[in-house]
């Protein structure tokens, strides 16, 4: 097999599954059927593009290739009396045309609505989005969420059940549902790209492969969804923060936290074109979460020394996020910007006042910002013990080895016991 | 089109203690669904309270054992229903959204068709 033709259908299979797969389920309308197809479709490709060349536009090669199969299948199908049901929404008056501007498009954000259809499971949100816009094999999602790939199958089939029972439609949501089914889908985007950036267990700090899935699936969005500042909002956040990566671990593995991570080291591209997507996506008033959350990676990108970070402007966005997305997640971060800002002491009792939100209860960064300002305020005793807390609350092993390494700085500092 | 039966669960207990016009509000809220969705109602009704619910089960050797109340016991009680008939999830879902539960909320089921 000639590598070449091997990477052209990999990189077809990366760029344009959501649109192949999108467009043949306009044609079968039943998610299972087109997928078939299109694995298919991708399976010829590997043995015809080797004598034929690839194709000028493989994703409409491609796509021709699994609707031809998929009629066939449907008229096979039909002898047989099997009538498979319908999707909603895909047997409707818009016979597009492959390659006719708009339409396609529009499938894929049929697909990616239908995947993040609020009616499902957050859990199946996510599972549906990466097997069926992104491609991923189902054991490939089982391995990036780190369960079973038997469990993760029967969450996919029995979301795609849902999907076919309860008629959830395949459809471009109305106008005035628009913005909150958005937000649904950019929530599934934000989660997967949080999951990949620290990995909530194992022994790397990032799972590039997920920040990576993100990031895709936000520039397809933007593409699709061009106007729309929620959109811009989360690529810039997406963009403003993996622009840290290279930084974020030191050559040996351990975890460098934002105060000591070397700065020239930030991807300075990911950071300018972050920095325009903010600019844009704060133009909407008042501005969405993902917007503030991006300005908020943006005051950090602009700074050029962790001691010259505008602390005021931090906690000013912190307030006004807490405003329209009270969470107990974004108090906390509002309390650490307090505490650069004004002093650890304030930092601390800003903290303090968060300590009775069940939420946080097992969040290991409320026990390891505690930590943090008790070593500054010199109470090395009982930031041992936060520092012990979170390292009980962590099973990243990068994580776990950063804490070990400050707890064991604290009970050194710490008067020995009398 | 498609039926979806949709099951109100309330807070029993909440609706007894709450005040008359809590009720006659509720009561108004339901004649005015029917009234503008009536092209969509395939039926519906309001049920007795779940203390006068009675429980049968087979015992799979053509005995029964008839238990007094509801199959499950919970905090919010099935109290109501309407079957109604919407193109897609979406639209049963804002026709949902229409209906009274100040004292809990509702439940979509989609009906599936037999034969």
């Amino acid at each position: 097999m000639d590598a070449s033709v091997e990477a052209a259908v990999a990189d077809a299979h990366r760029r344009e599954w959501a649109f192949v797969l999108a467009a043949t389920v306009r044609v079968t309308g039943d998610i299972d059927l087109a997928e078939e197809c299109v694995q298919e479709a991708y399976a010829r490709a590997l043995t015809t593009w080797p004598d034929q060349g690839v194709p000028a536009r493989p994703g409409a090669w491609l796509t021709t290739v699994a609707r031809r199969r998929a009629i066939d299948l449907l008229r096979r199908n039909a002898t047989h009396e099997r009538v498979l049901p319908q999707l909603v929404g895909t047997g409707d008056d818009a016979p597009d045309v492959p390659g006719a501007p708009g339409s396609i498009d529009d499938d894929r954000l049929r697909l990616i609505f239908t995947c993040c259809h609020p009616a499902l499971a957050p859990e199946s949100q996510v599972a549906l989005t990466l097997r069926l816009v992104c491609g991923l094999t189902t054991s490939e999602v089982a391995r990036l969420f780190l369960v079973q790939e038997a469990t993760m199958a029967a969450r996919i089939t029995r979301a795609k059940k849902k999907i076919a029972a309860a008629r959830i439609p395949y459809r471009v949501p109305a106008a005035d549902e628009l913005p909150a089914r958005i937000d649904a889908v950019l929530t599934v985007v934000h989660l997967v790209f949080t999951t990949g950036h620290t990995a909530p267990a194992g022994s790397d700090l990032v799972r590039t492969d997920l920040v990576e899935r993100a990031l895709h699936l936000s520039r397809m969005l933007r593409s699709l969804l061009p106007e729309d500042p929620d959109v811009a909002g989360v690529l810039a956040l997406i963009l403003l923060t993996d622009a840290r990566r290279p930084s974020r671990t030191s050559a040996d593995g351990t975890l460098t936290l934002l105060p000591d991570q070397d700065r020239s080291q930030w991807d300075a591209d990911e950071i300018a074109e972050g920095l325009a997507l903010v600019r844009e996506a704060l133009g909407r008033r008042p501005p969405g979460r993902f917007a503030l959350m991006a300005a908020i990676a943006a005051v950090h990108a602009e700074a050029p020394t962790w001691s010259s970070t505008d602390w005021a402007e931090l906690v000013g966005l912190y307030d006004l996020l807490v405003r329209i997305w009270p969470s107990p997640v974004v108090s906390l971060n509002r309390a650490v910007a307090i505490g650069f800002a004004d002093g650890p002491a304030e930092g601390l009792a800003a903290l303090d006042a968060l300590a009775a939100e069940p939420q946080l209860a097992t969040y290991g960064y409320l026990a390891s910002a505690r930590a943090d300002f008790l070593r500054r305020l010199g109470r090395h005793d009982e930031a041992a013990a936060a520092y012990r807390r979170a390292l009980a609350l962590t099973d990243n092993a990068v994580e776990a080895e950063f804490l070990a390494a400050r707890l064991a700085e604290s009970e050194r500092e710490a008067r020995p016991a009398s | 089109m498609a039926e979806y039966l949709v099951l109100i669960y309330e807070d029993e207990s909440a609706m007894e203690q709450a005040d008359p016009s809590a009720w006659q509000t509720m009561m108004d809220g339901h004649m005015a669904f029917g009234e503008k969705h009536g092209a969509s109602m395939r039926g519906g009704n309001a049920l007795q309270p779940a203390g006068t619910a009675t429980s049968i089960r087979g015992d799979g050797a053509g005995g029964f054992t008839i238990t007094d109340g509801a199959f499950a016991e919970t905090k919010e009680a099935l109290g109501g229903y309407y079957l109604l008939e919407a193109a897609d999830l979406d639209e049963a879902i804002a026709l949902a959204k229409e209906i009274p539960a100040a004292f809990g909320g509702v439940e979509v089921r989609p009906v599936r068709p037999l034969g």
